[in-house]
């Protein structure tokens, strides 16, 4: 008769449960924490008030000031724990004070009024989430102007990417003219090129193009993905050149034969780049860091680089701020994480 | 178009719909190729190319100017061979790390296990967070009264200054760095665990071989096309490391996290008096290793694809 451990860790098609389960499950355990800890503690902390972001050790949870609303009174009252004079204690709300004298009163009873010392009283917490860090932010810090430049930036050059690097898909894929095959390998050489190492050259550029301290400064040099085009020239080879062929016999002009029918076609690839180039563009940092330096022509990633430098930093502000950074890209691969992952193993490049 | 196509015929109109795509490769990628050695040989604060006084490999020499290249303060610019320094050992001790802990990422996730497709995601989120999102979530958990410290309090010990610290904040960027890219290099390894044959596994199985033995005799031969091509490529990005590093530590405490591409960032922009040429200089250092290992990459790629046909 098998004994009871045998039984309960019997994995099904296998044998026993070994050492390299125990270990797997371990390393998973270990790893979501590890993974997911430092972002879920970033968002419970964004919720904090600035008073709880400075106490030290933290607690977990976001915790604010408990106030209630006493009958015959317009704002809530702040509630403290008071240790009345028969040593009894009582949670009471504040209605004045003067000096150490504080007015407080049970709220549910509202015309008894105690006066009690503040040193014999603590205010009560409760959970609280403090919103207003997110609220006030588009009120202070320019936050709307951030967020709009990153979402136009992102969304212009997502939206020329995809035409450039199609067209140039559709050419490479569809035509034989002479120098293809040269054309196709000067975009791909462009992979082995990082941004890194033409910085200063192509700060020249942008300056004598007049794009410095703009928007189209950012965009313009990150248009012609070699990844876009490699990943479109993929998909378009698998379209069938009948299709072309017959749209030429309806005297269909080679642009339509682009615009109305290639193009459709190729919409799951074009999905894919789409997704790439969103989260390339919103995350991107170092080029858009020498391009603009005017505090209105921020991205919210140089927004973000830029208080976290100040010398009092406003933690209350930058960490509401960082949650909703990085809420689209979150949005994003909770519903496309099949599209994005395929797409990386199958091209390598992220 | 339609005139264009009339003029160039059928055929040759593919040049019109590759042109938009080259004329921006061309401004952005090989102009600036081309201008970047032209920085590199001219001296001066100017931007404009015409403006700058020619002085040969003057700006070579400065950067490589030392009474002993072991010890970057007897160099005449020795925040760039700390630099170097730093970014040697970033390059070669995060690739070896985050190789390691993809690898057994990899094979952990490619079990039968429960929720994989979850856990798959939970490993790869941080790739997709901005450089400066990662930066920030981690400074924050790092911070002198942040949740470490409390828990390093809790535990007996005694809070540290993580960030401020020189050891630390150097162990730190290697830690940040490999948390975030990690997820990258394990799909890829992933792809190549699952190119692996199951009934090699079914076999050694029957022979009763020990789950060492599988792992050495079948995984490791079979994924080492694939590992290949991951080193190179975590190497070809530890040399370039800049974002997350420069939010989190900024080069500091003194230079002990400064790296080369901040050097060039800082050299070029954040200095009062802008050396370019110091900077082209030094990208063009950083170009030419770059270079090399993208030979190598095309190499191990080229041996790892015939070593497919092979098999």
């Amino acid at each position: 008769m098998p004994d009871l451990r045998t039984l309960l860790t019997a994995t099904r098609g296998r044998g026993r449960f070994d050492w390299t389960d125990w270990f797997t499950y371990g390393y998973l355990l270990l790893g979501i924490v590890l993974m997911l800890a430092p972002v879920l503690w970033l968002v419970l902390s964004s919720f904090k008030t600035a008073a709880a972001l400075n106490e030290f050790p933290p607690r977990l949870l976001p915790y604010g000031p408990k106030s209630v609303t006493v009958p015959g009174r317009s704002d809530p009252a702040p509630v403290f724990r008071v240790k009345l004079p028969d040593g009894t204690t009582q949670e009471l709300a504040e209605l004045r004070r003067i000096g150490i004298q504080a007015t407080m009163v049970d709220p549910a009873h509202p015309s008894d009024e105690v006066r009690v010392n503040i040193r014999d009283r603590e205010p009560v917490r409760e959970f609280r989430l403090a919103t207003e860090n997110y609220t006030e932010l588009f009120g202070q810090f320019q936050f709307g102007r951030f967020l709009w430049n990153s979402v136009f930036i992102t969304v212009v050059a997502t939206l020329i990417t995809l035409l450039f690097n199609a067209m140039a898909a559709f050419a490479l894929s569809k035509y034989r003219f002479r120098g293809r095959k040269v054309a196709f390998l000067v975009i791909l050489a462009t992979l082995m090129i990082p941004p890194t190492i033409v910085l200063v050259p192509n700060f020249f550029v942008a300056s004598s193009l007049g794009l410095l301290n703009s928007p189209w400064g950012v965009i313009w040099p990150a248009v012609a993905t070699p990844t876009g085009v490699f990943l479109l020239r993929q998909y378009m080879l698998t379209l069938p050149d009948e299709l072309i062929d017959a749209a030429r016999m309806d005297h269909a002009s080679e642009w339509r034969i682009f615009w109305r029918i290639v193009l459709p076609l190729s919409a799951p690839a074009l999905a894919v780049l789409a997704i790439f180039s969103v989260m390339w563009r919103w995350n991107d940092f170092l080029w858009p860091l020498v391009v603009l330096s005017k505090t209105e022509d921020f991205t919210l990633q140089l927004a973000l680089n830029a208080f976290q430098g100040e010398l009092t930093t406003q933690w209350h502000f930058l960490l509401a701020m960082t949650v909703l950074t990085l809420l689209p890209v979150t949005i994003v691969f909770a519903f496309l994480q099949g599209y994005i992952t395929t797409g990386i193993a199958s091209s390598g490049v992220k | 178009m339609r005139v264009l196509q009339r003029l160039l015929g059928v055929p040759r109109i593919g040049w019109a719909f590759v042109a938009p795509n080259l004329a921006v490769l061309g401004l952005f990628t090989f102009l600036p190729i081309a201008i970047n050695f032209h920085y590199a040989l001219t001296g001066g604060a100017q931007l404009y190319p015409t403006e700058r006084p020619f002085v040969g490999g003057e700006n070579f020499a400065i950067l490589f100017e030392c009474t002993n290249h072991f010890d970057p303060s007897t160099c005449r610019k020795d925040l760039f061979w700390r630099a170097v320094y730093n970014t040697g050992s970033f390059a070669m001790l995060q690739v070896a790390l985050m190789v390691l802990f993809s690898l057994i990422t990899a094979l952990v996730l490619n079990r039968k296990i429960l929720g994989r497709g979850f856990f798959r995601g939970v490993f790869f989120y941080p790739v997709l967070l901005s450089p400066v999102v990662v930066a920030l979530i981690w400074k924050w958990i790092l911070q002198r009264e942040g949740v470490l410290n409390a828990l390093v309090q809790s535990a007996g010990g005694t809070g540290i200054e993580w960030l401020n610290v020189s050891g630390w904040a150097f162990s730190w960027t290697v830690f940040v760095s490999i948390w975030a890219h990690m997820g990258f290099y394990t799909l890829i390894l992933l792809a190549g665990l699952q190119a692996i044959p199951a009934d090699l596994y079914e076999a050694a199985q029957m022979d009763h071989a020990s789950p060492w033995r599988r792992f050495s005799r079948i995984t490791l031969p079979l994924l080492m096309p694939s590992l290949l091509v991951v080193i190179v490529l975590a190497l070809i990005r530890a040399v370039q490391v800049f974002d997350e590093v420069f939010v989190l530590t900024g080069g500091g405490p003194g230079s002990a996290t400064l790296f080369v591409v901040q050097f060039i960032y800082q050299t070029a922009f954040a200095e009062s008096i802008r050396l370019y040429g110091i900077a082209a200089a030094a990208s063009l250092v950083l170009a030419f290793t770059l270079l090399v290992l993208t030979l190598v990459q095309l190499r191990v790629t080229r041996r790892s694809v015939d070593g497919g046909r092979d098999a």
